[in-house]
This record gives structure tokens, C-alpha cells and sequence, in this order.
């Protein structure tokens, strides 16, 4: 009997029942009395000097209340970045200032130049409207190759080039890398793209400014993934305010995906506007300013070269990859192509050499930074694509290629800096051989042509670093924050428990999953626990919900506290009973005094905490509620064998997948029903990515794929019933309930087996394929298919 | 948006009447005006509803011809025009429900998107494009990417389909919008056959005469073997080449043909 309650039951989300019921509270729902509404006035030119801005006329529209533009900010910092990135040389990246406000230049379609705060959202805009520009146009550098040449346009006058940085990875393996390369047996080399995304959550970007004047309080409601950490640089680094006197509240959210995760100068300008305008005042961003002002992800051009043995052993890996960061840099980009990607070069396998060379430019484009998986994505697609290319070339078995070549042996310490705790390749790769039925696969491709479809199979391995992060490792790797999580268990005096953690919910169920845990601890119902995040004034510290981490780090700070809560409650329970603290034990909500009947219930010793009557005073302090920070050990490495099964249209090019399998290994499960989610929700964005999503700049740097009539986001129907398993479990070795995270596993390891799958398709159907450019739309599949 | 008055008449000529005047616009079931508006690439300072009229709505079918009120929706067209089914059944693939819910024959025929469905059909179909003021053929109603013949102020009030012998539409999705990267619709009639093409020109919908004389005198796939589009003034943007779409009025022709039996 599957368990209906505790750590591996699946009970229904409770969250889902206000979601689904109109009740969730969003920030967009959310209304301050005297409230003022923001329009902001963005750039409709990808760079140029702004001469003048007029803004008598708006002034004196019809319920305007002031306008902003970048002199009203003179004094007040930029935008921060939250990681620094050496170079090969040594060096610091080149960082330029990213002002709220546009500073005498525009540097892409969208970038905020000035700010209109009126009685409605309406009038501000009619305001907006009759703001005066006088912008110069300057010629724009989209392409990153070319910004990188002599005489391009320079997305920053202050900075030496539009190179951010060149970095390294690991820089003293470079000429040993060269010279395997140089004597290997084959190398295969293999140039691709990974196209440039928009995140598009349902919940566009919202916040609300509030200013109290009694107190000199300031509040910012905002839509993030991240709020403590949006406290501590808004506080810190732009605007100077302490945080006892900021509060960041995010409430509901309807999905980040990443996009979420960063400091926005709209949050700094809500924060700053309402301190100057005495009220309170709001912004919703439509879903048009969404495509030009949430950041992008992904955008690497890359050439790898894989070089192997004669025996077909990889012996070296070198990359080569530009990376867009956009017009400026948001709070993780640098780290996303280096940290997050250069790291994970080595996949599943034990090539003992790798070089990974990463150029970050900047382009007068939207900032570009963390998108579901950020870096590990880029990772696994080219390294996956990479072994594809090489099978076919050396005519061996994509998938025993790979089996010769994995890592079988734990602790294994990666040439790219980072050491894989436990796994078990072959495991999920014999799992995912169960599940896809590969003996069958001819059968069902005759079946194919005659319906005049070729039919491919595509097959790869991932691995990512997720339950991010060490701190002493990310702080010498340049992050200019912690990567721990915080948790304060709160036990009230009938015994219900509240859990204030740093870890943000927008949409992945901590409310169910986080309780489950507890129960199974202490041994009481789900229902007696309470999740709360998402409020700096509530939860002691957080570093927020991103690379997988709630659970095995959030999660593991709340196990954390809740030992301590019941290390305290077998003291109480011990003097309740009159016996030593050794000798109790807790089952299923009581505690009991070993080889004894005595016993005593949780709720008893909850009141006792509260109502001291019968207390051990001397010994410890009444209350029940502890505090836990957990800093993880390693990062927790997610693994797992994934396959596609396509069909291609000979006459139209167009993709259909038949089937998409998923076998991971997610160490100990919670919620098996919750994964099962978040793997079929990352499924859905990497099958996205591959078939679908493509962010499009011209060459004046105008957005052309700005509106989903343009912008191809995937819809049920262009996705197959997901086949997904993870019975395949290798605990974490390092945090306490063994788990590793599954929040992007869907979407690192899906894009490589859909490609895979159909160059395998086009090449059955004779055409000399090896690789073609995501998303796979029908006209370029077709194209290739020419060839 | 900015501020407009709204009218609601209940009959065509209050409708004509208060669509007099400069600012004034005619609204169907909003799919396209209202985002338009809502972007503010539209400012309308009066909209006149045509979807309280009655006389303009419904699906009849007598004698061979399916007619529909110009105020009709897409959906009412897919669930009533079961006397010509290639049309009713491109009526259901029209955006989603919701759009299907909203959307009108006339507003979609007046628009005039030259990747929309219904222009299509009238085209293949020969139809009758009937307005508050005259009847105008199909042939002589589409004018261009988004041009028609119509007047201003004038309203399409009925469309008069007459139904082939066989018809079908063949309609390949652009992924993002699902509008038509191409779309073609062929219809045999006694007096030949008729092939139209939506999506791929940038002359907007049109009609492809090599194809009509080849299926008019067989009216099989294999007649059309060795036919090709020119690439030359097809539309290319990001979701297509003009070869790709090109190519794809061959394919979808063929098909259309194969389906329409
Ligand atoms: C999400 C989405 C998906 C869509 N997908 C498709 C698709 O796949 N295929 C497709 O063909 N279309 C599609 N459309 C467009 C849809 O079919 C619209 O309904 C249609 O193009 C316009 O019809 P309407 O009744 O909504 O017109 P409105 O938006 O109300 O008006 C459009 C224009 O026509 C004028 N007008 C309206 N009615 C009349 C009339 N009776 N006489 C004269 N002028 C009139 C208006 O003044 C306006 O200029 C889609 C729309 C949306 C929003």
C-alpha cells in the first residue's frame, strides 16, 4: 500500500484548492488605500542618445502626480550585480553601471527612460504618451560575434570593449586539453546555437511601493522568487536603506522559471518613488513589457570539440562559447555560462581533460541571466549533441558509447572543479531501456513510412549541480552572497507548528511537500503544519528558490530546526514523566519512556512549553521555537537517462513527438506526485525549447518575436503523454534527507534527445544531417532536410 | 485604450446610421479591434456592436447555397454549417474556443488578415460578400494584405456561400499564433475548380490559376505534378522562408485535393 501520509505519500497540493478556486493572493491583487499606479516609458530604439526629455506637457496632464527620470536618482546606486567573474588573466569582469532610469543613453528596446505616476494606470499612460524624447539613434550590435569585432558599435562608452569577460575553465588545463586534442584518435566537432528564451511565466511582474510615514518603513510587494535577497540589495547597494527598515513581500506567485529570481530596477523605483510621493504605488507589467523587460535566458553560441581514443574512450573535452549578457548585467548572469555551465562540461562521463572557454558580451538586447536549469541546459545540449555526432561519425551505438564512458565509481572528483557525491548512470540507463522498448523501435518506424513520416529515436544522459549552494565554494568563485537557507520552526501551545522558511513557493507545492516532512518526523498529521515564506519580516533570512534548492537546502534547515524542536520536547517530555532525557522516545506524536508504558502526547508537552506549571525551568527555557540556518556541504547532482521518439513530415518538415521518457535519479523522494510535476512542467519547456521557443532580434535590435504571435510557447497539445520514473534513487551522501532536487531536470535534459531523435529521423530519410539549430520549427527542419 | 462611446443598434441601418460620422467603427466580435485598441495602435472614438442585430446572424442553407449573417460567430458557423462541411470545419479550427465564441465571419472578412482562414474559403468558394449597400463577389472583394472593397462605414451583413460538389482546406500552423503559415482551400464546382491560398503571399489571399486549370481538367493529385510555386513575393519572416512557404502551397494543395476526394 503506497503511504497516504509522511515522507513518499502523495496527498492532493493543499495550495492548489486556492489556485484553482480564484483565491490565490497575487500581488497584482493586492491594493493600498491612496495607491498610485506607475507607467513606464521605455525605449523603442535599441541605443541612442538621449538629448532631452520633456516632460512639462505630461506634467500637466490630467492626474499626474510627478514623473521621473534619471535626475530625480542622481545620488542613488545602480542595479547591482550579484556575482563576479575573473578572467583568464586575472582580472575582474567589466561591469558598467545599470541605472534604474536610462543616463543619457538607451541600450535596448524596452529599457526604462522615464516614469509617470499617476491617479490610474490609464492616465499615467496618456501621460506617458506625451512625454517629449529627443533621442539620437546610434547603430546597435545584436550579434555577439560581431560586437566582439574592432570598430562595433560599444553597447557601453565606458567600458574597453563589449567583452564582459574571458574566462578560463580550468585555465591550467588548457594546453594539456590542446595537446590531447591535438594527438587524439577522433575528434568530433560540432558548432550549435542555444537559442535565446523568454521565460514567460502566466503571472507577469508586478510590485507595489509603499512608504510608511510614521514609522519610515518601506514595503515592497513584488512578484519574486527571491525577496530576502531583493531586501539586502535594494537596500543595500541602490537605494541605502537598512533592512530593519525594508520589508519584502512576496505573496502568490504565479510562476518564475528563473525570470523572477533577479533584483529589477522597477522593484528599486516602486521602493524609492513611494518614499518621494508619500503613497503607495503600483506597477503591472503587461504582458508586451514582459517580452522586453524580464530577462532572457540561455543564448550561447558554442563550438565543442569531443577528441576519443581508438577505443572510443573520451579523452578531452574543449568548448568554446559566446554568451549574451544582454545591455547590462542582471544579478546571476556572469555566473550562469561559467559557474552553472562550465562545471557540469564533464556530464556523466569520466573524460579525464576539459577546457571550457566562455566569452560573456555585451549586446543591445534585453539582460539575459538564469532560466530553468540556467547553464546546465547549455551544458548537457552541446555535450549530448556532441557524443551524437561522434557515434554517427564512428558508426557505434550512441547509447553504449555513452555506458563505456560514464562515471561508475563514487566520489568522483570531475576535472571541472566540482565532485559527484553518488549515482548510478547505468541504472537509469537500464531504466529508461525497460521503459522505451528500443527492440521495438523498427517496428514502429516501418509503421511510420507508411504514413509517410520518418520516425527518430533520440537518447541522452544529464547531470546537473543543483541544491545550490556551498557558500565558502561559491564565495571563491566569485558570488557576492551566501547560498545557505534559513528555517524557524514555531511550535504553539496546542501543539500546531508553523514553519517560517526562506525558500519561495511559486508554484512548486512547499505547502504540501515542506509538512510531509514534519509529520513524518514527529509523527502527526500534515494538517497541524503550517508553511510560511515569502515576508522578510517573517521569515528570519532566505536565499530564495532557484536551482533546485528548496528541499535539500531549505528543507534540510528545516529538519534542522525541527530536531532541535524535538531534542527540547523530549527534555520537557522527560520531566513530565520523570524520567531521563535518554530514554524518550517519540513515535507517531508521543513520546514514551523506553521499556515502560509511560507515555506522554505531543500536544501535552507543546502546553507545557507554554504553560510552565510543571517545568524544568532551571534547566531550559520555556517556549517552543528554534531557528536553523544549513549551509549545504556539496551541491546535490540530479541525474538521469532521457529518450524521444519523433515523427518528421517528409513533405513539411514538421516535428511531432510520439513519445518522451524521463528516468531520473532524484536521490529519496517526498511528494512522488509533486516530482512527477515538476518533471512533466520541465519536459514541457525543454521540449519547448527544441521544437518551439526562439527569441528573435533584427539587426537594429527590435524585438521580433515580442508577442506569443510571434513568440511560440508550447501548448498541451504540441506535447505526448510524458512516460517518467524515478525509482532509480542514489541518496544524497550529505544533507539529511538524502534528496537532490528535480525542479529542472525536465527541461536540462529534455532539448538534446529531441534533437537527437530528429537528425536521427532526417538521416533514416537519407538527407547528410548532423545537427540543426533549435527551435525546430517545420521550415527549418525542412530546410535541412534540402540539404 | 482610451476612452470611446459604445452604440448598440438592433438593426443594420441603426448601425449604418451610427457608423456615420469620422471616428466611428464597426465592432464584430472584438478578436482583433479590441487587442488593437487595448495596444493603443487603435483609438476608435465611437464603436458601434454589430452582434445585437439580429437580421445579422445565423446559418441558413437552401438550395445549394449556405448563408451566413455577417455578425455570425465562428463557432455558430462550425456547429451550423453542416451543409458544407470543409467550411464549417475551418470555422472550427479558428484560434480557440474562446476566440471562436467572439469571432465573426465579417469582421474576419473585413480585416482581411492575409494569414486568416475565412478569406480562403470565400475565395475557393466564390462567394457572394453581401454589405448594407451592394454584393460584391469574392473575386472582386479582397484587395492586399488587409485591403478589401469595402467602403467606410460599410458593413458586410451576410456572406452567401455556394456549396461544391467537394471541397476541402488544408491549413498548415504557424506555431505561435496557429493562424495559417499557409493555408489552402480548393472547391470543385460544375464549372471547375477553384484553388485559394491564404498565408503566403504578400499580396495577401489569392488564387492559384495553374493549379485550377490542371484540376479542373483532372481533378487529382497527380495532376499536379511538376506544378510549382514561385517563391518570388511570398511572404518570409521568422516562422518560414518564401521557398518554404512556397513548397507548402504545393503540399497542402495536394492534400486539400487527396481529402476532398
Ligand atoms: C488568439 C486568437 C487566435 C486567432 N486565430 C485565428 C485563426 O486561426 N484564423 C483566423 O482566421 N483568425 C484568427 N483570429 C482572428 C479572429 O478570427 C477574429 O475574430 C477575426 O479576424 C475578426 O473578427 P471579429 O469579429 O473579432 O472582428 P473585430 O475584431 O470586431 O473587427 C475586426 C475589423 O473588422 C471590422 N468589422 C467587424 N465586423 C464587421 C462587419 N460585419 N462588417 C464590416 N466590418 C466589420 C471592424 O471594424 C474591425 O476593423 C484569432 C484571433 C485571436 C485573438
Amino acid at each position: 500500500m503506497p503511504k497516504d501520509h509522511g515522507i513518499g505519500a502523495s496527498p492532493k497540493r493543499r495550495e492548489d484548492i486556492r489556485f484553482l478556486t480564484g483565491n490565490g493572493n497575487y500581488t497584482d491583487d493586492m491594493n493600498i488605500a491612496g495607491q498610485a499606479y506607475i507607467h513606464f516609458l521605455r525605449s523603442d530604439v535599441a541605443h541612442g542618445t538621449i538629448n532631452g526629455i520633456d516632460t512639462a506637457a505630461a506634467a500637466a496632464m490630467p492626474g499626474v502626480v510627478k514623473i521621473f527620470t534619471s535626475v530625480d536618482f542622481e545620488g542613488v546606486g545602480g542595479v547591482p550585480c550579484g556575482w563576479e567573474i575573473t578572467d583568464r588573466q586575472g582580472n575582474a569582469m567589466q561591469e558598467p553601471k545599470h541605472p534604474i532610469l536610462a543616463e543619457g543613453k538607451v541600450r535596448y528596446v524596452g529599457e526604462m527612460i522615464a516614469a509617470v505616476i499617476a491617479e490610474t494606470a490609464d492616465l499615467a499612460r496618456d501621460a506617458a504618451e506625451a512625454i517629449d524624447l529627443d533621442i539620437t539613434d546610434l547603430p546597435a550590435v545584436v550579434n555577439m560575434r560581431a560586437a566582439l569585432v574592432d570598430g562595433s558599435p560599444k553597447v557601453h562608452d565606458d567600458l574597453t570593449s563589449n567583452l564582459c569577460y574571458d574566462w578560463g575553465f580550468v585555465e591550467e588545463n588548457r594546453d594539456a586539453v590542446d595537446a590531447a586534442i591535438k594527438g587524439a584518435a577522433h575528434v568530433t566537432t560540432l558548432e550549435l546555437v542555444n537559442n535565446r528564451l523568454i521565460a514567460n511565466p502566466m503571472e507577469p511582474r508586478v510590485c507595489i511601493g509603499d512608504y510608511d510615514r510614521s514609522s519610515g518603513d518601506s514595503t515592497l510587494f513584488t512578484t519574486s522568487q527571491n525577496p530576502h535577497v531583493v531586501r539586502l540589495l535594494m537596500g543595500a547597494f541602490v537605494l541605502g536603506i537598512p533592512e530593519h527598515k525594508l520589508r519584502v513581500v512576496s505573496p502568490d506567485v504565479g510562476g518564475g522559471f528563473g525570470t523572477k529570481i533577479f533584483h529589477y530596477a522597477e522593484e528599486a523605483f516602486s521602493t524609492f518613488a513611494a518614499k518621494v510621493c508619500n503613497r503607495a504605488v503600483k506597477w503591472t507589467s503587461s504582458r508586451s513589457e514582459a517580452f522586453m523587460s524580464d530577462a532572457h535566458g540561455r543564448d550561447h553560441v558554442t563550438k565543442i570539440e569531443l577528441a576519443l581514443d581508438g577505443d572510443n574512450n573520451f579523452v578531452a573535452v574543449r568548448t568554446d562559447t559566446h554568451a549574451n549578457m544582454g545591455a547590462y548585467l542582471s544579478t546571476f548572469a556572469p555566473a550562469v555560462p561559467t559557474w552553472l555551465h562550465g562545471t557540469l562540461m564533464a556530464g556523466n562521463y569520466k573524460t579525464p581533460l576539459i577546457y571550457v572557454n566562455v566569452k560573456a558580451v555585451f549586446t543591445n538586447t534585453v539582460p539575459v541571466d538564469a532560466y530553468r536549469g540556467a547553464g546546465r541546459p547549455e551544458a548537457t545540449f552541446q555535450l549530448e549533441r556532441v557524443i551524437d555526432k561522434a557515434a554517427i561519425e564512428l558508426g557505434v551505438d550512441p547509447i553504449a558509447l555513452r555506458r563505456q564512458n560514464f562515471v561508475t565509481e563514487f566520489p568522483y572528483a570531475t576535472p571541472v572543479a566540482v565532485e559527484y557525491d553518488t549515482g548510478d548512470y547505468n541504472a537509469t540507463m537500464d531504466k529508461l531501456e525497460q521503459m522505451a522498448d528500443f527492440a521495438g523501435f523498427e517496428a514502429r518506424r516501418a509503421e511510420s513510412e507508411k504514413n509517410g513520416k520518418l520516425r527518430g529515436l533520440g537518447v541522452n544522459t544529464y547531470i546537473e549541480a543543483c541544491g545550490i549552494a556551498p557558500s565558502n565554494l561559491v564565495g571563491q568563485l566569485g558570488a557576492r552572497a551566501g547560498l545557505y537557507e534559513s528555517a524557524t520552526v514555531r511550535v504553539n501551545a496546542t501543539g500546531g507548528l508553523v514553519v517560517m522558511t526562506g525558500s519561495h513557493s511559486h508554484g512548486q507545492g512547499h505547502e504540501t511537500s515542506f509538512p510531509q516532512v514534519i509529520a513524518e518526523m514527529i509523527g502527526i498529521d500534515e494538517s497541524m503544519i503550517e508553511i510560511v515564506h515569502g515576508d522578510t519580516a517573517k521569515v528570519p533570512m532566505g536565499m530564495g528558490t532557484y536551482g533546485s534548492r528548496s528541499l535539500a537546502v531549505g528543507g534540510s534547515a528545516m529538519v534542522r530546526a525541527t530536531e532541535k524542536i524535538i531534542n527540547k520536547a523530549k527534555k520537557i517530555a522527560a520531566h513530565l514523566m520523570e524520567a531521563s532525557d535518554a530514554d524518550i522516545e517519540l513515535k507517531d506524536g508521543t513520546f514514551s519512556v523506553a521499556g515502560t508504558d509511560k507515555s506522554v502526547a505531543w500536544g501535552d508537552v507543546t502546553l507545557a512549553a507554554y504553560v510552565p506549571h510543571n517545568y524544568p525551568l532551571e534547566d531550559i527555557e520555556p517556549g517552543l521555537e528554534e531557528t536553523a540556518f544549513y549551509d549545504p556541504a556539496n551541491f546535490t547532482y540530479p541525474a538521469g537517462a532521457y529518450a524521444c521518439e519523433v515523427e518528421v513530415d517528409k513533405e513539411t518538415g514538421q516535428v511531432t513527438i510520439e513519445r518522451m521518457m524521463a528516468a531520473d535519479d532524484f536521490g529519496n523522494i517526498v511528494n512522488p506526485m509533486i516530482v512527477d510535476g515538476q518533471v512533466h512542467g520541465g519536459l514541457a519547456q525543454g521540449i519547448g525549447q527544441a521544437l518551439l521557443e526562439g527569441c528573435i532580434y533584427d539587426d537594429d535590435g527590435q524585438l521580433l518575436s515580442a508577442s506569443f504571435m510571434d513568440y511560440a510557447m508550447p501548448r498541451a497539445d504540441d506535447l505526448p503523454n510524458f512516460e517518467v520514473d524515478h525509482s532509480c534513487q542514489t541518496p544524497c551522501t550529505h544533507n539529511p534527507l538524502g534528496v537532490k532536487g528535480c525542479g529542472e531536470a525536465g527541461a536540462i535534459g529534455s532539448p538534446p534527445s529531441v534533437v537527437n531523435a530528429v537528425v536521427n529521423a532526417l538521416r533514416s530519410g537519407g538527407a547528410d544531417v548532423t545537427h540543426v539549430d533549435m527551435p525546430l520549427s517545420p521550415s527549418r527542419v525542412w530546410e535541412a532536410m534540402q540539404s | 485604450m482610451y476612452e470611446f462611446e459604445f452604440e448598440t443598434p438592433a438593426t443594420v441601418a441603426d448601425a449604418v446610421a451610427a457608423l456615420q460620422g469620422d471616428e466611428a467603427q464597426a465592432l464584430g466580435g472584438g478578436q482583433t479591434l479590441l487587442p488593437t485598441m487595448k495596444q493603443r495602435l487603435a483609438s476608435p472614438s465611437r464603436l458601434v456592436s454589430l452582434s445585437g442585430i439580429a437580421e445579422m446572424s445565423g446559418v441558413s442553407a437552401d438550395a445549394g447555397t449556405v448563408s451566413i449573417g455577417g455578425a455570425t460567430t465562428h463557432g455558430a458557423v462550425a456547429a451550423g454549417a453542416g451543409a458544407y462541411p470543409a467550411l464549417a470545419d475551418l470555422a472550427g479550427h479558428i484560434g480557440d474556443p474562446a476566440v471562436r465564441n467572439r469571432g465573426t465571419i465579417g469582421g474576419s472578412l473585413a480585416n482581411n488578415d492575409p494569414s486568416a482562414d475565412y478569406p480562403a474559403a470565400a475565395l475557393a468558394s466564390g462567394a457572394t460578400i453581401v454589405t448594407n449597400a451592394r454584393e460584391i463577389a469574392a473575386d472582386d472583394f479582397f484587395d492586399g494584405m488587409f485591403g478589401t472593397a469595402l467602403n467606410e462605414g460599410e458593413i458586410i451583413t451576410r456572406v452567401n456561400f455556394p456549396v461544391p460538389e467537394a471541397a476541402n482546406y488544408q491549413k498548415f500552423l504557424q506555431p505561435a499564433s496557429r493562424f495559417a503559415l499557409v493555408g489552402v482551400f480548393v472547391a470543385r464546382t460544375s464549372d471547375g475548380v477553384r484553388v485559394a491560398v491564404t498565408g503566403a503571399s504578400e499580396t495577401g489571399v489569392h488564387r492559384w490559376s495553374e493549379a485550377e486549370a490542371a484540376l479542373s481538367a483532372n481533378f487529382s493529385a497527380s495532376a499536379l505534378e511538376g506544378l510549382a510555386v514561385d517563391a518570388d513575393g511570398m511572404i518570409s519572416d521568422l516562422h518560414g522562408s518564401g521557398a518554404y512557404r512556397a513548397h507548402l502551397v504545393a503540399v497542402l494543395t495536394k492534400r486539400a485535393v487527396m481529402a476532398a476526394g
